[in-house]
């Protein structure tokens, strides 16, 4: 019993960087914005947490901070493919090269450490078993990683500026004939995604207590391979999310006894995304104006 | 064919527009990355004039500096020119991070099957055309799902490069590395030699003679696209499948063909570490260069030529960053190549759109 709880505990704190990253994903590439710049907006947003609970002493702090940094870099992609409408492949990756770079250079300067940050207040979980349990009590990211994703589906479905995103998303050209801002939609959507990724990478900073080089790790691949296989359905894409982190689990705990190589576990998620796109789980069909002006 | 021919004979003035649409973009992205650059460096306390100026001498100053450079360059020739013919062909390979490494591996594990001693004149080419090889069949893969299923290659080569490099770390740790490293064991048989054998001032740098193999990689790649007909078809691909498709080009095979010659120069590049420089293959040794390919083709606006002179302009700006460490933390040039490709993107549309504007206006 025990170990299924464990066993449920670990997937859960692994899954909830992927379900921000999932969320926030789902609504920018719902709105005809496409999201590879998870990596880079959990990234930015590890590290501007941390920053922020590092200079106020406080984790809370840090999670507006990292809210904060997630939402600069989300208005930097929205400005560059919207204003300025720069192939959004393109500047998803120079997002994702800014927020590495940007990371180590502000790392170097402020701690003068090229891996890693001191540590700072965050939200505090044991690696016991017991302490794997109880400390989802204690990090208040857990429960408001599990919430977001509805959140965002409801928004999604159930609100009038979701229904616009979907609009903007299916055919920007019919929503604007109705007066519907493409422009504005896509700048919050965008913005919103940043933030909500951010808070993905804030989870991991202020659960490790520090910042370290690259730690988001391609979590943010991930959350994307998590939207492709769930169809950029936020539901399903949770679903998938969750999927991966227990493949991890397993990986973790089956990594004692060796019986598959870890690499060939790692490899799930990015085998699994590829597979759905071909198609073999049902045509994977994107939101019609995914990538178009 | 060249690409002024192709395009008709224009009149001079369109010439000029074309000119400077291909141009001014890169200009402008060397300002902002200039402008963000002073803004670190003053972020730091130090004069930008004082850094430049270091990070100058550090590169294009002095012997071994220069040497480094061009190591550099040789491998981000190689990624650069692998994101260039694929965006010809109108596909975005992010994979050449994965196909960099697999070229890696495939030469090393080429010459480490070669008997000890075997003369670089039967190893030098054998594992060449394996690195080759080995990025031109993981470039093959994402093209065939483009071509065969529609599974688009932007999502399909970034899953793949984890898939490879896991794939790579499993051979490697499985039996192949010497114990407590990620290192395969060295190469006994010929390898390249360093241009220092010949230059003497060069004397310690990695710099070595895959430069020469990459700057003919490089002419080839501008011939194949520009002067034969499967080069024609491919930017046919690339700028109009339908239309490509109805004037009986096979848009598929196109790009198959595109995406595994992609693979295949990326590859091409593992040769400058694992020939060139360590004699063996490491992991981790192709980290970033993929990436930077993608800004390289950008900036040298996927013309072979501009490839090898935008290859050369990132690998001062990752050399120069060494150079200026004492100053600056180094880390300022990773943003800065951040910065470079975002502002490219940025201002290739926005430069369009102006010229498109002043020529209304005329």
């Amino acid at each position: 019993m025990s170990m299924v709880l464990a066993f449920l505990a670990q997937t859960l704190r692994i899954a909830v960087p992927y379900l921000f990253a999932a969320a926030g994903g789902v609504l920018a590439e719902r709105s005809g914005i496409i999201s590879l710049t998870l990596e880079g907006f959990m990234l930015g947003g590890a590290f501007s947490a941390m920053l922020g609970s590092y200079w106020s002493g406080n984790p809370w702090v840090g999670v507006l901070a990292g809210l904060a940094g997630g939402l600069v870099l989300g208005l930097v992609h929205a400005v560059a493919t919207i204003r300025y409408k720069a192939d959004q492949v393109v500047s998803g990756i120079a997002i994702n090269l800014l927020a590495v770079g940007l990371t180590r250079y502000f790392l170097k300067l402020v701690f003068d450490s090229s891996s890693n940050s001191p540590r700072v207040p965050g939200f505090s979980a044991g690696t016991s078993t017991t302490a794997l349990v109880s400390g989802l009590l204690h990090n208040p990211l857990i429960p408001l990683g599990l919430v977001a994703v509805p959140a965002v589906a409801w928004l999604l479905y159930r609100t009038p500026f979701g229904l616009r995103v979907r609009a903007v998303g299916e055919h920007p050209e019919a929503a604007a004939t109705l007066g519907v801002s493409v422009k504005r939609v896509r700048y919050v959507a965008v913005a919103l995604s940043g933030a909500l990724a951010a808070l993905g990478g804030t989870y991991l900073s202020l659960d490790q207590h520090q910042f370290t080089d690259g730690m988001s790790a391609g979590r943010g691949f991930i959350a994307l391979a998590a939207i492709i296989f769930g169809r950029w359905d936020p539901m399903r894409a949770a679903l998938a999310c969750l999927f991966f982190a227990a493949a991890e689990t397993l990986q973790i705990q089956l990594q004692a006894m060796q019986a598959i190589p870890g690499q060939f576990v790692q490899m799930i998620p990015y085998v699994l995304t590829i597979v759905a796109l071909v198609g073999v789980v049902g045509r994977a069909v994107p939101p019609a104006a995914l990538g178009r002006e | 064919m060249s690409d002024a021919a192709t395009a008709s004979p224009a009149p001079a003035p369109a010439r000029r527009a074309r000119v400077a649409e291909a141009l001014l973009p890169p200009l402008v992205a060397l300002l902002v990355s200039v402008v963000a650059g002073d803004l670190l460096i003053l972020a730091v306390g130090q004069s930008p004039g004082a850094v430049y100026r270091l990070m100058l001498e550090g590169t294009w100053g002095n012997a071994y500096g220069f040497a480094q450079v061009l190591y550099k360059t040789t491998t981000l020739v190689c990624t650069g020119l692998a994101v260039a013919v694929g965006l010809r062909a109108g596909l975005f390979n992010i994979g050449a991070e994965g196909q960099l490494a697999a070229g890696g591996l495939g030469a090393a594990l080429v010459g480490l099957a070669l008997p000890a001693g075997t003369t670089g004149l039967i190893a030098i080419p054998l594992c060449t055309v394996a690195a080759f090889a080995a990025g031109g069949a993981v470039g093959y893969v994402p093209g065939v799902l483009r071509a065969r299923w529609g599974a688009h290659e932007v999502i399909t080569t970034i899953m793949l490069n984890f898939i490879v490099l896991a794939f790579l770390s499993w051979i490697l740790t499985g039996r192949l590395r010497v114990p407590e490293t990620v290192h395969t064991h060295a190469i006994h048989a010929g390898a390249l030699p360093r241009l220092s054998a010949w230059l003497a001032p060069f004397h310690g740098s990695a710099a070595n003679a895959s430069l020469f193999i990459v700057l003919v990689a490089a002419a080839a790649t501008s011939w194949y696209l520009f002067h034969t007909s499967r080069g024609y078809e491919l930017r046919a691909v690339g700028l109009q499948p339908e239309a490509a498709e109805s004037g009986g080009v096979n848009v598929g095979n196109t790009w198959i063909r595109a995406l595994a010659l992609s693979g295949a120069l990326a590859g091409l590049g593992g040769i400058n570490f694992v020939l060139g420089y360590e004699h063996y293959y490491e992991e981790g040794f192709a980290t970033g260069a993929g990436f930077l390919g993608i800004a390289v083709a950008l900036v040298g606006r996927s013309n072979p030529l501009g490839v090898v002179l935008a290859a050369l302009f990132f690998a001062t700006l990752s050399q120069g960053g060494l150079a200026i460490n004492a100053l600056v933390p180094k880390q300022m040039v990773d943003a800065l190549q951040g910065v470079v490709i975002l502002a490219m993107a940025a201002s290739v549309p926005e430069v369009r759109r102006l010229l498109t504007l002043r020529r209304r206006a005329r």
